[in-house]
């Protein structure tokens, strides 16, 4: 391998020929020094070849020619299932996320209002994108921040306007996930800055304390218990009638989950910062809160980018986890949608659009935070 | 001496407290609570078919969502103000338990112990079911005596698993329980024959067995192993509140009994049958005895319908013989005591 790189990249062997040739570089070189270079290595490319085409052929065979795509026209419900049922596993149900996928989206929310959460899904969406941009990475962005969930509560709940009201047991779907997502890590992010700081405070022992315990309380139990605790226990504690919504509550448990996790990684970023910089802001006689804002925390968080979006896309994930306590997220309204006796025995093609959805969510993410890190190392590379 | 002397005057002012909140009220903290808020809260389970499972448009449906609406019915004239909570087999009771939800109509089987330890009672029986087989008609197997060293789909950590264990060691067969916990998988695992029996409560198997392609290509054993009664439940220590559950669900039996239907209701009101005529909130005061309006039953049969017409909205398209569902003089064991 190491030979012939260095002869890929060695001068032209006569000065006549004004390019490489042609068993040295492009496609046809390429595959031969990665793929073919030996008699094993070409059968194991020829085995997983073969085995890739297979598997691909089949998959597409399954999911568009033989699938299903329509539904049928029948009276009788229970009908609908049976061009899938007559296919005995030879093709996707399209037919089934026809029939479902405003269920899987929206959940429980009255059918005839589902713009609505249709509407606060793009607004969502619109927002990350606004976010995302570092040209509107200015102080007004907080005011449409709370603007724009301003009009998404007003758009969930209803009740002015016209609108009819919707209270909160009937919301589902992708709205929520993304509602427990966004506030989560909105409320979580700020939450988990204070307890880094707080935890590598010097002068302030009984608040390094506190925060040095709570992160190894979250830290130490699942964040299942922890919605357990929100959905079960809690209720117990109260007088009676006296309960905060259930979503509320599993939504503060994400938020303290997030936060523990999220300022552990904060916390990464301030050590590895250099003490010189710490040194030099002292030396400007910068109060704490300055050296902080202007000097440390750009730069400690920016060292953090990688961890942090990682932390985020769990937490998007994970906030499937609503399941266990009944709470209509994407995932569980999928499950819902499952067990309808109609589609019985069907669940791939709704696990399918139910992942698809959660890639799109987490590959964006993924591919902003490298465009970000690419775009601050910028200065670092130069 | 002064101690004495106060104490029953402390006694009177007790007195005078309990009797200005019986004049409030109707007695049954529960009732207030669901008239205040103009909405019963309603346990349910969410994700079983006919039972309650929300239908395509996210509209909850089911013989346990029409208990809930009948009673909505009965205390607000009103079906539709019902707010259902989706609950898991783990914190259904809990919410019971916290007031999170007025009553628990939830496929819960009626068991002593339950009754015993959870500060809670079983209003009535709703539904009889019990656990049952279902093979593939290909394997001839007739009956459940013929399983010995059969592999048994089953998900855990239910009463099934716990039934069907049971009932191998009784019966002296072995057998290799296939655990998988979502439903759907298990299904699937049985079609695709990883297992040569699936096991579950009679009912679900009946649904399975309708809505495959070919239905007779499986068939329900005559065993029934256990006996499931389920019914809803609500706190110990509101007795008005056990009442007004019990006999909203009393009212479907009578209603089926005497042929009134949600169609024929308004005419039964020239009815010259003295019971007919106490259903309907004619003659008598039963609905007031109740806390109610009298014309409690009416709008829960009105709005809902009785008994068989709440089966076959909700079982009959599952493929769900009634079977010992059915009325006590049709060969079922759904007997109300007599209203007067």
């Amino acid at each position: 391998m190491a030979a012939t790189h260095v002869v890929a990249e060695g001068p032209p062997v006569t000065a006549a020929r004004d390019r490489p040739p042609a068993d040295l570089v492009g496609p046809v070189a390429w595959l031969r020094r990665n793929l073919f270079n030996s008699w094993w290595s070409s059968a194991i490319s020829i085995l997983l070849g073969y085995l890739l085409v297979r598997w691909a052929w089949g998959l597409i065979d399954w999911a568009f020619v033989n699938a299903v795509w329509t539904l049928p026209a029948t009276a009788n419900p229970l009908d609908l299932a049976m061009p899938c049922r007559k296919l005995e596993g030879a093709g996707a149900c399209w037919a089934m996320v026809g029939d479902k996928w405003r269920f899987i989206l929206f959940g429980r929310y009255p059918y005839d209002m589902q713009w609505r959460p249709a509407l606060c899904v793009v607004l969502f969406i619109a927002l990350y994108g606004a976010s995302a941009n570092r040209l509107f990475w200015r102080k007004e962005l907080l005011w449409i921040w709370i603007a724009t969930l301003t009009v998404i509560a007003v758009l969930m709940w209803g009740g002015v306007l016209g609108m009819g009201f919707v209270p909160q047991d009937q919301w589902g779907g992708l709205p929520i996930t993304l509602i427990l997502a966004t506030f989560g890590l909105a409320f979580a992010f700020p939450l988990a800055v204070a307890v880094a700081l707080g935890r590598r405070s010097r002068e302030m022992p009984v608040v390094r304390v506190l925060c040095v315990g709570y992160v190894e309380l979250i830290r130490g139990v699942p964040l299942i218990s922890l919605l357990f605790m929100a959905s079960v226990m809690f209720p117990l504690f109260m007088p009676e009638g006296l309960n905060p919504d259930k979503l509320l509550r599993a939504q503060i448990a994400i938020i303290l989950f997030a936060a523990a996790y999220l300022a552990e990684v904060v916390r990464a970023g301030l050590q590895a910062l250099p003490k010189g910089q710490y040194e030099a802001a002292d030396a400007l006689g910068l109060s704490y809160w300055q050296k902080t804002r202007t000097i440390i925390l750009p730069q400690a968080l920016r060292m953090v980018i990688p961890p942090l979006v990682n932390t985020f896309i769990g937490f998007f994930k994970d906030t499937s986890l609503v399941l266990i306590i009944g709470i209509f997220d994407l995932l569980t309204a999928g499950k819902v949608a499952m067990a309808d006796p109609v589609w019985s025995g069907f669940s791939t093609e709704i696990y399918i659009v139910v992942a698809l959805i959660y890639f799109g969510f987490c590959y964006a993410m993924s591919s902003y935070s490298r465009g970000l890190e690419k775009q601050f190392g910028k200065a670092k590379n130069r | 001496m002064i101690r004495a002397s106060l104490l029953p005057a402390a006694g009177l002012l007790l007195l005078a407290a309990a009797g200005t909140a019986h004049a409030d009220g109707s007695g049954s903290a529960t009732l207030d609570a669901v008239k205040a808020r103009g909405q019963l809260v309603c346990g349910v389970e969410g994700s079983t078919p006919g039972f309650s499972i929300p239908d395509s448009q996210g509209v909850y449906r089911g013989l346990d969502v029409d208990g809930c609406k009948a009673v909505a019915a009965a205390i607000l004239g009103d079906s539709s103000k019902v707010k259902y909570v989706p609950l898991t087999s783990t914190n259904r009771f809990t919410a019971l338990q916290a007031a999170e939800i007025d009553v628990l109509i939830r496929e819960t089987t009626w068991t002593m112990g339950r009754e015993a330890s959870l500060g809670a009672e079983f209003a009535g029986i709703n539904f009889y079911d019990g656990t049952g087989f279902i093979v593939k008609t290909a394997q001839g197997i007739k009956s459940a005596k013929e399983l010995d060293g059969a592999s048994v789909c089953v998900q855990p950590g239910t009463s099934t698993e716990l039934a069907i264990a049971d009932y191998f060691r009784q019966a002296k067969l072995k057998f290799t329980p296939i655990l998988i916990d979502n439903y759907p998988e298990l299904q699937a695992a049985f079609i695709s024959g990883r297992c040569d029996v699936l096991s579950n409560d009679s009912s679900a198997l009946a649904t399975f067995r309708a809505t495959q392609a070919k239905p007779a290509d499986f068939m329900l054993l005559p065993e029934i192993i256990s006996k499931e009664p389920l019914g809803p439940m609500v706190r110990k220590g509101d007795d008005k509140w056990f009442d007004i559950i019990r006999w909203t669900y009393f009212a479907q039996l009578i209603a089926e009994e005497h042929g009134l239907t949600s169609a024929t209701i308004d005419a039964a009101a020239t009815s010259q049958e003295p019971e007919v005529r106490r259903f309907l909130g004619l003659e008598g005061d039963l609905g007031k005895a109740l806390g109610l309006d009298n014309k409690w039953a009416y709008n829960a049969i009105k709005q809902v319908g009785n008994a068989a017409e709440i089966w076959d909205r909700n079982m009959t398209p599952l493929g769900v013989p009634r079977g010992i569902n059915a009325l006590w003089n049709k060969g079922g064991l759904m007997y109300a005591p007599p209203m007067r």
